[in-house]
């Protein structure tokens, strides 16, 4: 397991790389200026001086290798002089965004806790509202319940979120006025009151993304539950006289969660994206939004970095899901 | 009812088509869902030269009118008729999700067939595949989006040019589930009896993947074909609901949606269409999709 472990890791490498070479080359071989904003008036040789000064005149591969630098090596060492107050990383040339001057990596991080919140919470509720359904639905096997349910995260898969979004304000917020339409980033939970408010505000954009895990989750527990209960081990069960609940619940849950738990890791980064748009609509200042305000402003930098946090997400849950699935299964242990 | 009384079967030996659509019309929701994508469809390529309104027309006289019988869905700011934009819109959304997905699918059932026919061929693509799999697909249409919208725009014009790009960056990044599920059938095919008897008498490759191979896959690629369509339709919308796709006075779903979640606290009711015709037509979809996966699989056709 240890090996395959180490093995998975180093694989996981080259994609990553690759996957950095891909999104740098589509980003500085596209034919933009990103001096299209300057005046006119400035004078071309200023303008060469700019270029150089945003290290647009090299060949590619040094701006690639640089950025590289840039990324994996003094943006970690910035990361820990700020947790343990040392001093590796001073006077290195960190990931400047365009749009604000100031390092990426600086406003990625004040932004990455809302979208946390928001994705994470949402995720958690999603997956505690699915499992159940799933369970049930398998157990009642086209029963009314299995129809509803089926009919349901049908409904999950097809309706976008850029619909729910909209509606679930229009219902909530303005017929009802019940729930803000917008999430308060600088809200701060001081008290009970403030602890109400800061409920109010994160349910909506939760339940938006919540509807979309719910679908796919409780789709995947119910035919992985389904097809555990026609097992031998479960008539074994029930024949030793083991109560309904113990079969189910505990001998048929539990080998039915390995393919869902592997499913939760990998569908994890998927949310991350599809927060883009919900943070969008509910105006949550997190990374979704900061990377919608970069691509508007040209600022690419600053796109870059994010799009490369979204792929390492994706590899890195990849990664999670293979090893989770070799640890909680026994039949496919590795080597 | 069949009549037991007949002592010989009079009947011509069934077809495969037949079997599938016997089964396919089992299953109620698949064929809701096929009658209502199909009368949508119909809707929004005929709308256009039976509605008395053009989708740009504006009347500034009648502007944010509710429904009537004149304007069944209201008029907007600028006085154009909802209705007809919803139409023009249909067709755009709809237009591109069938271009995207055929796109995706020639991509897809490429490279599966030659991932699964070529033992050479397999590791490299599917690396490749696993690669596509971990880009992060809607961040890089976004970036897609804000790279190549004016070079195209400028070489092809505004709404072609955003056409061209938002099918070709849809389908080049959907197309790995299709490769996948084609890679394993074709691999599966490829031992078969009749493969080794075809290549037996001396048949080329190119033949055996036409005639014997590619009309066994067909279908996991009729299944992939109708959810991508869905997909891509979903894709488009959330593009243009973020304000990169189409150009604004171009009206398509998403835009729509766009626009009147910027009136949602006047006239909530306009996002609601946009809002349910995406949503009917991608459910409808769907259901299609899993109906039609029900009928082309000969276990549960059986039943």
């Amino acid at each position: 397991m240890l090996t395959f472990t180490i093995r998975r890791l180093l694989i996981s490498i080259p994609t990553l790389l690759f996957i950095s070479l891909v999104i740098f080359l589509l980003l500085n071989l596209a034919p933009n200026d990103p001096m299209a904003q300057v005046p006119l008036t400035v004078p071309p040789e200023v303008k060469e001086k700019m270029r150089e000064a945003l290290g647009l005149g090299q060949p590619i591969y040094i701006q690639f290798a640089k950025w590289l630098m840039q990324f994996f090596w003094i943006e970690p060492q910035v990361l820990i002089d700020h947790i343990f107050g040392t001093t590796f990383s001073e006077g290195d040339l960190r990931v400047i965004s365009w749009q604000t001057r100031s390092p990426v990596m600086d406003i990625v991080i004040q932004r990455i806790p809302q979208t946390l919140w928001v994705v994470g919470m949402s995720y958690v509720v999603g997956i505690l509202i699915a499992l159940p359904i799933g369970i049930y639905s398998a157990y009642r096997h086209y029963s009314v319940f299995d129809q509803a349910g089926t009919f349901v995260t049908m409904i999950g898969y097809s309706i976008p979120p850029f619909f729910t979004g909209p509606l679930v304000i229009v219902i909530f917020a303005v017929q009802l006025g019940w729930l803000p339409s917008t999430y308060d980033t600088l809200h701060q939970v001081i008290d009970w009151d403030t602890f109400v408010v800061q409920l109010k505000q994160m349910i909506l954009p939760v339940m938006v993304l919540a509807l979309q895990t719910t679908a796919q989750i409780s789709r995947y527990m119910r035919a992985s539950m389904l097809d555990n209960l026609n097992q031998d081990y479960v008539r074994t069960a029930r024949a030793k006289g083991l109560s309904e609940w113990t079969v189910v619940m505990v001998h048929v849950l539990r080998n039915s969660m390995i393919p869902v738990v592997t499913v939760i890791a990998l569908n994890l980064p998927a949310i991350f994206g599809g927060a883009i748009i919900t943070e969008q609509i509910f105006k949550v200042n997190g990374i979704g939004q900061q990377l919608i305000g970069a691509i508007y402003a040209n600022d690419l930098p600053t796109v870059q970095t994010l799009t490369f946090m979204f792929a390492f997400l994706i590899v890195f849950f990849n990664l999670i899901a293979d090893i989770l699935y070799g640890l909680l299964d026994p039949r496919i242990r590795y080597d | 009812m069949t009549n037991t009384a007949e002592p010989l079967p009079q009947q011509p030996a069934r077809s495969k088509w037949r079997d599938v659509w016997d089964q396919f019309k089992k299953h109620k929701g698949a064929l809701v869902g096929g009658i209502i994508f199909f009368t949508i469809v119909m809707l929004v390529m005929v709308g256009p030269f039976v509605w008395p309104f053009e989708a740009n027309e504006v009347n500034i006289r009648l502007r944010n009118q509710g429904p009537s019988w004149t304007h069944p869905f209201g008029t907007d700011q600028l006085g154009r008729d909802t209705f007809a934009r919803m139409i023009a819109g249909g067709r755009t959304s709809i237009t591109v999700g069938i271009a995207a997905m055929a796109l995706s699918l020639t991509l897809g059932t490429l490279i599966g067939v030659a991932a699964g026919y070529y033992r050479r061929l397999d590791g490299v693509l599917m690396r490749f595949t696993d690669l596509f799999l971990s880009l992060p697909i809607l961040p890089v249409l976004l970036v897609m989006m804000l790279l190549f919208r004016e070079p195209l725009s400028e070489a092809y014009g505004p709404e072609s040019g955003m056409f061209v790009l938002i099918v070709v960056s849809i389908g080049i990044t959907s197309w790995m589930p299709t490769a996948r599920i084609v890679r394993g059938d074709v691999m599966a095919l490829k031992e078969r009896e009749f493969v080794l008897a075809a290549r037996s008498i001396g048949t080329t490759d190119r033949k055996i993947i036409m005639r014997h191979i590619l009309p066994n896959v067909l279908s996991p690629i009729l299944v992939s074909a109708t959810l991508g369509i869905a997909n891509a339709i979903i894709t488009e919308s959330a593009l243009s609901f973020l304000g990169l796709g189409f150009p604004p006075d171009f009206p398509t779903w998403g835009r729509l949606l766009n626009d009147a979640v910027n009136y949602l606290q006047l006239y909530p009711e306009r996002v609601l269409w946009p809002g349910l015709a995406i949503s009917l037509t991608v459910l409808s979809i769907n259901y299609l999709g899993d109906g039609l996966r029900d009928a082309m699989d000969p276990r549960i056709r059986g039943r």
